[in-house]
């Protein structure tokens, strides 16, 4: 094993030098222009193993990624907030082309006003686009998730972005394990995908269709994306056996007589794992995976501990409802015989998470009208 | 109390100074020129507007003491069309970078000059992405090196006026940080142009690109700038082979066209009569 000391960025680029990538298309946005930058220098240095291609905007890098991946390319882009956004209309288009692409998202809040704090929003925003998306909370787990990302996303003929927050992962160094890169081409493996467009083999892509077909297509995604499920299980004890660590989609820390399990994705989970010895009773779930929905594997989870409680930490809100883990945990436990209570920690607009609001949110009981929504700001 | 003092005050917001840009920077020459150009306008000050995209020359918005709108990455022309569409009595100003501008902004920049709508168009081109740390724009002159760019960029880059004169624009001129005073004249000039107007300010930027590209600092880089650009009128009587590798400043096109947003609401009271 080789420890390197990498930021979040450095070690999404390290996986992506490391993941046999024909084609690496690029626009900066803070906070994820290290990804780019990285990987434009192993391309200086030829050792990218592939062409990157800085283009004039990120409509067009993932236009571009697009382009490629239907001619058979292994594919990469990342960005950040705005930038995702404005890609909106083609993340949809790759999903229904049903072409591989593996892409980051550090997350960044979206303006207006401008603002550079890891607010969710911008990758949450992009739920219903069909592609796969996996929250990480640390510059390993960033490394690893973007390789198996590849296995996934080339099996299931769906794209999958790689999600992790800006600053406190993006640019925070620890010492990450990477593995030879003749190993992690290994694990990865030959493309399991056909190009599209196949010179001497002329077809023509996407064209008009109806409802009565869009919708054959549309479940035909659906039932894809479940998929990968059971396949995240599978790549796992592949990876497990390659590089003795894997992964759960909902992972958990619940010490024996929990009464209060915190849900959180990305960063945020290191913070309540480092905080649990202090916390009573309570437990930890991260929620790795978050489309596909693991509801049945998060149930599972909260029935086996007889949860009370749950707080969900949100660093986002759906304006008009609330924090979207939230809403989308209190779906998965409509048909939970005992379904615990489910409170929200809204950080929206990407605040810090410390210690002393997880004390806090602890002290204050859900009474009232929405008392079962809190804002960071007023518990910090 | 000096002109200068006078125009701090009553065009700057002081409480937000000081500035974030870098040592060098000339993003405050620009941001100097254009206030004083609006004072040689002799605009009413209510009715003056910025508009800026983001990058680091969009952040001048903040300073200026107007009406100020930051809003999306080479969006700003957009944003400014409709404010000027529906106040036609507004000046615009709108502040871009040359990567604002030209990359995701380039469809709303022909589009633009396109209509001929009277924004005042103020690019500062210090030819990188300056904000985020340093990646090639396309006004990056080929060969010159980025961090998307390692070895030197491939690309070749555009030439903003001749691409908004290609366009439609009726006012085209190119002033340099160096020369701060043709800079305010150029943009006084197209305040008082009606129609789309742009001008490029050739700008330094030492950290993101001087540095990289080994042009030495601040004082190398202006100095540059100002022995390889020579203006319009001078060149006019030169051989094109002495003007090799030069670049010329000052009014490059200046014509008349019918503007967009006066021909609109002509039309409408046309209709309405």
């Amino acid at each position: 094993m080789a420890y390197e000391m990498l930021s979040g960025s450095q070690a999404a680029a390290a996986a992506v030098q490391r993941a046999g990538v024909d084609l690496v298309a690029a626009y900066p946005i803070t906070p994820q222009t290290a990804i780019v930058e990285t990987l434009a220098n192993y391309e200086a240095k030829g050792e990218l193993g592939g062409d990157f291609v800085s283009v004039e905007s990120e409509y067009a890098a993932l236009a571009c990624c697009y382009g490629a991946a239907a001619a058979g390319a292994r594919v990469f882009t990342a960005t950040a907030s705005h930038g995702l956004a404005y890609m909106h209309e083609v993340i949809h288009w790759c999903s229904g082309a049903r072409v591989p692409v593996v892409m980051v998202n550090v997350n960044r809040a979206i303006g207006a006003p401008w603002c550079l704090d890891p607010d969710q929003g911008d990758s949450l925003s992009q739920r219903d686009t069909g592609w796969m998306q996996i929250y990480c909370s640390g510059a390993q787990e960033v490394f690893d998730t973007v390789l198996q990302a590849y296995v996934l996303s080339e099996s299931l003929l769906l794209p999958c972005l790689v999600v992790f927050d800006g600053f406190y992962i993006s640019h925070t160094y620890e010492a990450v394990d990477i593995p030879e890169k003749e190993k992690t081409l290994e694990f990865v493996g030959e493309k399991r995908f056909k190009p599209q467009v196949v010179p001497g083999n002329p077809v023509n892509l996407h064209g008009l269709t109806t409802g009565d077909n869009q919708i054959l297509l549309v479940r035909n995604r659906h039932e894809s994306m479940i998929k990968a499920l059971d396949l995240f299980k599978q790549v796992n004890k592949k990876f497990e056996g390659y590089f003795a660590r894997s992964y759960k989609a909902v992972d958990s820390v619940i010490p024996p007589g929990s009464k209060t399990v915190f849900v959180a994705a990305g960063s945020t989970v290191e913070t309540i794992r480092w905080a649990l010895p202090g916390l009573k009773d309570c437990g930890l779930i991260q929620l790795r995976m978050f489309r596909p929905y693991p509801a049945e594997e998060l149930c599972a989870v909260l029935e086996a501990h007889d949860v009370e409680r749950v707080i969900v930490v949100d660093r986002n809100c759906s304006i008009g409802m609330g924090g979207i883990f939230s809403q989308e945990l209190k779906a998965a436990l409509y048909n939970m015989e005992n379904p615990p209570i489910v409170e929200d920690l809204l950080l929206a607009g990407g605040i810090d998470l410390t210690i002393d609001m997880l004390h806090r949110v602890l002290e204050t009981t859900a009474e009232g009208k929405n008392a079962d929504q809190k804002w960071g700001v007023d518990v910090r | 109390m000096a002109v200068i003092e006078q125009l701090t005050q009553d065009f700057l917001r002081t409480k937000k100074l000081p500035h974030i840009w870098c040592p060098g920077c000339g993003n405050g020459i620009v941001t100097a020129a254009l206030v004083r150009a609006i004072e040689r306008a002799d605009f009413d000050q209510k009715d003056v507007v910025i508009v800026s995209g983001i990058g680091c020359s969009s952040r001048a918005a903040g300073y200026l003491n107007f009406n100020t709108l930051h809003t999306t990455h080479g969006r700003a022309l957009a944003f400014a069309t409709g404010l000027k569409m529906a106040r036609p009595e507004l000046k615009l100003f709108v502040i871009m970078g040359d990567g604002d501008c030209s990359a995701i902004g380039g469809n709303h920049f022909i589009h633009s000059a396109r209509r001929n709508i009277d924004l005042n168009a103020v690019i500062v081109n210090n030819h990188i992405y300056g904000m985020t740390g340093g990646q090639h724009s396309p006004l990056t002159p080929v060969g010159k090196k980025a961090t998307t760019a390692p070895r030197g960029t491939l690309e070749r880059e555009f030439d903003l006026l001749k691409l908004a004169r290609g366009a439609g624009a009726t006012f085209g001129a190119r002033g340099i940080a160096a020369q701060p005073r043709q800079l305010e004249q150029l943009i006084a000039r197209a305040a008082k142009h009606k129609g789309f107007s742009v001008v490029e300010a050739l700008s330094p930027c030492p950290i993101a690109y001087g540095r990289r590209n080994k042009l030495g600092g601040a004082v190398e880089m202006l100095r540059e700038m100002k022995d390889s650009s020579i203006s319009v009128e001078k060149a006019s009587s030169m051989d094109t082979s002495e003007l090799e590798d030069k670049t010329l400043t000052g009014v490059l096109f200046s014509e008349e066209a019918p503007e967009f947003s006066e021909e609109y609401h002509k039309s409408i009271n046309k209709e309405n009569a």
